[in-house]
């Protein structure tokens, strides 16, 4: 099993888990990997490091995916026959369009741009950010623009925010709980029911009257427009449900991000999404196999000094920790996402932040059973 | 002013990933050892420490644990944050109120509710005349806060929802609570790293970003800092001794040298960048090779603290 497997017949790849676990990285990978094997791609990341960005000439905050110059790609022996494209997600931006596409006309999309409660809607960090790259994935499929669409889904600590988020904003954007205040008057503005009065009178004691003021104007100014955001929400969940798409899972191996990386698997599966694979990065690899930890002492002394040997048995051995603590966590993972292939990827000696080496990762990503196993042994032995 | 720890309220902020939990509880235990009766908090119903430490948790979420002599946990949950500030502020109405379901729907949905029903929560457990009846006193409240960008989000929360109200009961509070942030005597904001490119780029950013909300970082802790064990000069050496060794056990623990080599320098040349832009406040934690950090290995942290913060 690899990428090329996991993504045959598929348009859209969503990778997902917690912060600091290198999504973007293999974000960008998976999407080279397949601009490699022929395909038209594109990658929309949120926050990748400057100087991966830089290496995909990617200066600033963008609205639509721009092709990575081929010119870049040759820096590595990676031959690409498709095309890359990538792009930075500007969310506030993108919140922006959502609201000039529904809209019934301009002024309204002003008015509502203008409106406080929506500046803080679509400026606050958590929530705005997972919403609008669900958007932008929508909107990308819908113009068939591209074989197949990579998402790097914004940077939480919480991966669940990904799913969860979108549903608290749009619930709110639905207005659903307000709603059941308000009635129609039939100028496509809504005033408050009568029954919502003394709920309405407690929460004004208690909240101060501007908010729920502002609130009703917000709704006022949204009108109809609730109704559109109610059915985009159900576009985009089939999407996210179509057989057509795959959820990857990014996780390291250390015990924090593969539980994490558990919940979150075992939620897709609970929501009936469909859960394609899981990539682990920076794995230690076991090193030492069924030799004794004396022999490196006794190898190492015909070759080097006392002091340098002693420290680089102490730094294997320190390595080794790391190993044994991944080696059961990746059980774990394996036990606890039935039948979830892993693939993993090894600790690499630095940073990732160039074509070359997204083409490093690429290789573990993409390799075949066989091809795997040559490319551990290396590093074994 | 007041050393770190003598502060009533400690924001730990940072990137995802970078073992915030991890600083908070190792200031705690420090905290806790100076005789400070302290709690970390941890927001957004993450219940990261209480699951590290299930044992102690008991199935009991959202309430206050001791971790540790002096030191408690808690994880705070923003729907149980509103239904106790609606209980004590409002009485019956606000109980009438806490249980209706579409009132829940609706404040959890308002953007930025959630963050202030938190800091709320954390506010009120600073406060040495607890909202909540009978609780005891804390000298130290520590919260474990969401990832960076949230985080200056998360301190900005009370005055701008004090900006929103502008009256009534939820501006005021919000003012109180904005005031207690900005009073750098009562609140310090830790920032950790690990010493990589984005971690340390979120910080350098949330560095500018927090100077101009009149706060600033009290300090900065780079977490996870690879040993530096071989000198330059050593390198030569590793990579003569790995042409020539026929062994495959010494060719693997050579490359495992001199890879880990290239990340404790690549470590320091970040560390380095952080530390420029942030003078004199920053401070360091080694890597810990373990399976699992428990508290043994939270006490060793502590006393690596200990010198950063007399």
């Amino acid at each position: 099993m690899n990428v090329a497997e996991i993504l045959d017949g598929k348009r859209v790849c969503v990778c997902c888990g917690s912060g600091g676990v290198g999504k973007t990285t293999t974000s960008a990978a998976v999407a080279l990997g397949m601009a490699a094997r022929g395909a038209k791609v594109a990658v929309v990341t949120i926050d990748p490091a400057n100087r991966l960005a830089n290496a995909l000439g990617l200066e600033q905050l963008e609205n639509e995916p721009r092709r990575v110059q081929p010119s870049r790609l040759a820096t590595s022996d990676l031959k690409v026959d498709g095309e890359l494209w990538a792009m930075m997600l500007d969310p506030k931006r993108t919140f922006d369009e959502l609201i000039e596409r529904i809209a019934p006309d301009p002024e309204r999309a002003e008015e509502i741009k203008a409106n406080r409660v929506y500046r803080e809607l679509s400026t606050a960090v958590s929530g705005s950010q997972e919403l609008t790259a669900i958007a932008k994935l929508y909107e990308l499929d819908q113009e068939h623009e591209f074989d197949v669409l990579v998402l790097d889904t914004p940077p939480s600590r919480n991966a669940l925010e990904f799913l969860d988020a979108p549903n608290r904003i749009n619930s709110f954007l639905e207005g659903r709980a307000l709603k059941a205040f308000m009635k129609p008057t039939g100028f496509g503005f809504r005033t408050l029911g009568r029954g919502a009065m003394p709920l309405l009178g407690g929460l004004r004691r208690i909240t101060g009257i501007d908010l729920i003021t502002d609130l009703t104007v917000f709704f006022g100014l949204l009108g109809d427009m609730t109704g559109d955001f109610s059915q985009r929400a159900s576009q985009v969940e089939q999407l996210l449900r179509a057989d057509t798409t795959a959820f990857v899972l990014v996780t390291s191996a250390a015990r924090e991000s593969v539980d994490e990386a558990i919940w979150f698997g075992q939620r897709l599966e609970t929501d009936g999404l469909p859960f394609a694979g899981v990539i682990v990065n920076r794995v230690h690899h076991d090193l030492l196999g069924d030799r004794e930890p004396h022999e490196l002492s006794d190898a190492l002394a015909k070759t080097l000094t006392p002091s340098l040997a002693g420290r680089v048995a102490d730094n294997f051995r320190d390595y080794h920790v790391l190993a044994a603590r991944d080696d059961h966590n990746l059980a774990r993972l394996a036990a606890d996402l039935d039948d979830q292939r892993l693939l993993l990827v090894p600790q690499l000696d630095d940073d990732i932040h160039d074509v070359e080496g997204l083409a490093r990762i690429h290789r573990y990503l993409f390799a075949s059973e066989a091809e795997r196993q040559q490319l551990i042994d290396d590093l074994v032995a | 002013m007041p050393g770190l720890l003598d502060k009533r309220l400690l924001f730990v902020t940072g990137k995802g990933g970078v073992g915030k939990s991890t600083v908070a509880i190792a200031l705690g235990l420090l905290a806790a050892r100076r005789g400070r009766r302290t709690i970390v908090a941890e927001l957004a119903s993450q219940e990261r420490i209480q699951g590290l430490f299930a044992e102690n948790a008991g199935g009991e979420q959202f309430r206050e644990l001791e971790l540790a002599p002096g030191l408690f946990t808690i994880s705070i949950d923003p729907q149980q944050a509103m239904e106790e500030y609606l209980r004590v502020k409002a009485g019956p109405l606000g109980q009438a109120l806490g249980s209706s379901r579409l009132f829940q729907a609706f404040a959890m949905a308002t953007p930025g509710m959630r963050e202030l029903l938190s800091i709320g929560k954390v506010w009120e457990l600073a406060q040495f005349d607890r909202r909540t009846r009978g609780a005891a006193p804390y000298d130290l409240v520590i919260v474990d806060a969401p990832a960076t960008g949230h985080g200056v989000g998360l301190l900005r929360t009370p005055k701008t929802f004090a900006d929103i109200a502008r009256v009534g009961p939820i501006a005021h509070q919000g003012r109180t609570i904005a005031d207690t942030i900005a009073d750098r005597e009562f609140t310090g904001v830790v920032a950790v790293a690990t010493p990589e490119e984005m971690p340390v780029n979120e910080t350098l950013t949330l560095a500018d970003e927090i100077t101009g909300d009149e706060l600033a970082l009290d300090l900065v802790v780079v977490n996870a800092l690879y040993p530096a064990r071989f000198e330059e000069t050593e390198l030569a050496e590793l990579t003569a001794a790995l042409s020539r060794t026929r062994s495959p056990l010494a060719r693997s623990a050579l490359r495992a040298a001199l890879s880990e080599h290239a990340r404790a320098a690549t470590q320091r040349e970040q560390r380095d960048r952080l530390s420029d832009h942030v003078n004199g406040r920053l401070t360091e934690l080694p890597y810990v090779f373990t399976d699992h950090l428990g508290i043994p290995e939270l006490e060793v942290l502590a006393d690596a603290l200990q010198d950063a913060l007399p």
